[in-house]
């Protein structure tokens, strides 16, 4: 080999190797990430799905079969690739096809953070038929009786959400009330020492219903469509 | 590129078990330990973090290990950083395919796993200096050191702080529950607990080192 | 979440859930640099800087990720960010500061692995905030860090001349008096209940 070439043969820069082992560590690490991505996903979204029917079944009693719908201003819409049409709420049918209720999510701040839970309403009596806490980091001993204390849970088994003369709002605000002064059938007897739990959930109640139980009411015809 | 040559290790049963005890990346190295404390309020949560930390703990280190002569010294920490991110993430699908309610326990913590400085701190101070095999067993002996760690404190919090070990109730049924052991607080008082605890240990055999010495000078 | 107010965001991620004393987030600084109050606080800062930083760019980048469907590459993108945000703090303060340089020493770089800044990204991006009010929790939980570091330095810098066991010193004593403010700082959970 001449002098020549050996001078003309350009030399590997330490840039260009930093550049490389990046590189290539990049593409090695994006090839691993997306096949696990890919074979997980299945298995995820099966998952996923079994989890929101065990809790929208929970807290629509009677029901077996389930209908993601989007619901908004504009109606009833099935795909839930459309956004910001509406809300998505899962329509719950026996096995005759009867609409045995709707259930939707809400949340509301708590007294750590946010409490989320599932609720089922029930268009036919214009209540709401139970609850059931999906997240929430409420004290542990107070507050997180809401999840399961069975006094507190009885107040959803038939709480009151009817809707106003023009059909746009509840008549009752869903309220909490002092443990032990429930009068109405629209308020929520909180737990004695976990008060501001308690009123998020009542707050969650009422704030999703003011807004979807009028939209539900006026498209309760294409729920009962979507059974059949 | 001339590297300086590092003492390589010989395999033996010490490259384990030094991540168990001498070398306990918790309690002796004090690194790693926001999840040891956040993590810690039930042992399943315990034993699932420990388990999904000594895999990324053992993959990355033997990646890393793998390609120690090709990675410049200029880019390594970032190189280091990407792949174990990678394995974090792959831990993180796993984790929601295999059981969703575990997934929602231990939340951001799976994916807060790559800022665990144990991961980073080993692969700098050994996967990239050290062979595969010395490293695998290196690797997994500090990941049964961290699970370790979060088993001494999962079990305490939870058995005071809720009656119960791993869901099944252990105290008695009047048992008053320390709700505070499964709070925050409870995370830091358990841990310094045992470090006092091991401080005195440590103390004691120091003690008894020096009467030895002082009877054996005297005798 | 829609309907939380700026001021509530700041509030919540500063005191309500601090950082440090309540999600346990970035204890390694916290341990490490809690010595002298003048390193906290200096660290304090830094961290914050790197956290307002990485907070905008996580937004960015989720929105970016979310337009081409590659979610998948968040975390190491995020780790990625980070990691330049703090080399870009190290090269500032290296220039501007050099004896801050020098006393900050090894915990500069190591605010990569802070867990505090990439739970910051990781937990904006589940509560789904806007821009505005992922900066507002980014302050938030920067000071929150300040004020958690510079209390312990305060509590430890008075222990130094207070007789302790011997078997109690270092991170024992320390994590023992993370555990006391913790208590403490678990007053303020009530702050946010009657909002929104």
């Amino acid at each position: 080999m001449s002098e020549q070439q050996i001078a003309q043969a350009p030399p590997q820069t330490p840039g260009f190797k930093m550049i490389r082992t990046l590189g290539a560590i990049a593409m090695l690490s994006g090839l691993l990430v997306v096949l696990v991505f890919q074979y997980t996903k299945p298995i995820i979204a099966e998952n996923q799905r079994v989890a929101i029917e065990k809790a929208v079944f929970e807290v629509v009693p009677g029901a077996s079969r389930r209908v993601d719908v989007v619901l908004g201003e504009n109606g009833l819409l099935l795909s839930d690739d459309v956004q910001d049409a509406g809300e998505k709420i899962y329509a719950a049918f026996d096995e005759a096809g009867e609409l045995k209720g709707v259930a939707l999510a809400s949340g509301a701040q708590g007294y750590q953070d946010i409490v989320k839970l599932l609720y089922g309403y029930d268009p036919d009596c214009s209540c709401i038929r139970g609850i059931k806490i999906l997240k929430m980091t409420e004290t542990p001993g107070l507050g997180d009786k809401i999840a399961f204390d069975p006094d507190f849970l009885q107040n959803f088994e038939a709480l009151d959400a009817r809707l106003n003369q023009a059909g746009d709002a509840l008549v009752n605000a869903i309220v909490a009330v002092k443990s032990g002064k429930k009068q109405h059938a629209w308020e929520v007897d909180a737990i004695s020492g976990a008060t501001i739990s308690s009123v998020a959930v009542a707050k969650a109640l009422n704030r999703s219903m003011q807004r979807m139980a009028p939209l539900i009411q006026r498209h309760k015809e294409d729920l009962l469509r979507v059974g059949r | 590129m001339a590297e300086l040559p590092n003492r390589q290790e010989k395999l033996s049963l010490d490259t384990f078990v030094r991540g168990l005890w001498e070398e306990n990346p918790v309690f002796v190295m004090l690194l790693g330990m926001c999840p040891v404390l956040a993590v810690t309020n039930s042992t399943m949560n315990a034993i699932a973090m420990g388990l999904a930390t000594t895999f990324v703990l053992v993959a990355s280190s033997l990646l890393i290990s793998l390609l120690r002569h090709w990675i410049p010294r200029q880019v390594r920490i970032a190189s280091y950083i990407v792949i174990i991110a990678t394995f974090v993430t792959v831990v993180d699908y796993a984790i929601q395919a295999i059981s969703l309610d575990l997934y929602n326990a231990l939340g951001a913590f799976i994916q807060l796993i790559v800022a665990n400085c144990v991961i980073l701190g080993r692969a700098e101070a050994y996967a990239s200096k050290q062979r595969l095999h010395t490293t695998l067993i290196n690797s997994l002996g500090m990941g049964a050191g961290f699970t370790l760690a979060l088993l001494s404190l999962g079990t305490v919090r939870e058995l005071l702080g809720n009656g119960t070990l791993l869901g099944l109730q252990l105290m008695p049924p009047d048992f008053q529950p320390w709700v505070v052991m499964i709070l925050p607080p409870g995370g830091f008082f358990v841990l310094g607990a045992w470090l006092l605890l091991f401080a005195w240990l440590k103390q004691r055999r120091e003690r008894r080192l020096l009467e030895q010495e002082g009877a054996s000078d005297a005798g | 979440m829609q309907g939380e107010s700026l001021a509530f965001i700041f509030l919540n991620a500063a005191v309500v859930n601090n950082f440090v004393l309540a999600l346990f987030l970035g204890i390694c600084p916290f341990l490490g640099v809690s010595a002298k109050k003048e390193t906290a606080w200096n660290m304090g800062l830094a961290t914050m800087f790197v956290m307002l930083v990485s907070s905008v760019a996580a937004y960015g980048i989720n929105w970016v990720l979310g337009a081409l469907d590659l979610m998948f590459l968040r975390l190491i993108c995020y780790i990625a960010v980070i990691a330049s945000a703090v080399q870009l703090v190290e090269m500032f303060i290296k220039r501007f500061s050099p004896s801050l340089f020098r006393s900050l020493g090894i915990f500069l770089p190591l605010i990569t692995t802070n867990c505090a800044i990439l739970g910051l990204a990781l937990f904006q991006t589940a509560k789904e905030y806007d821009l505005l009010q992922s900066a507002s929790y980014a302050l938030g939980a920067g000071v929150g860090f300040t004020l958690a570091l510079m209390l312990m330095a305060g509590l430890r810098e008075k222990l130094e001349l207070a007789e302790l066991p011997s078997i109690s010193q270092g991170a024992a004593m320390s994590l023992m008096l993370a555990g006391l403010l913790s208590l403490a700082f678990m007053g303020f959970a009530g702050l946010g209940g009657s909002h929104g």
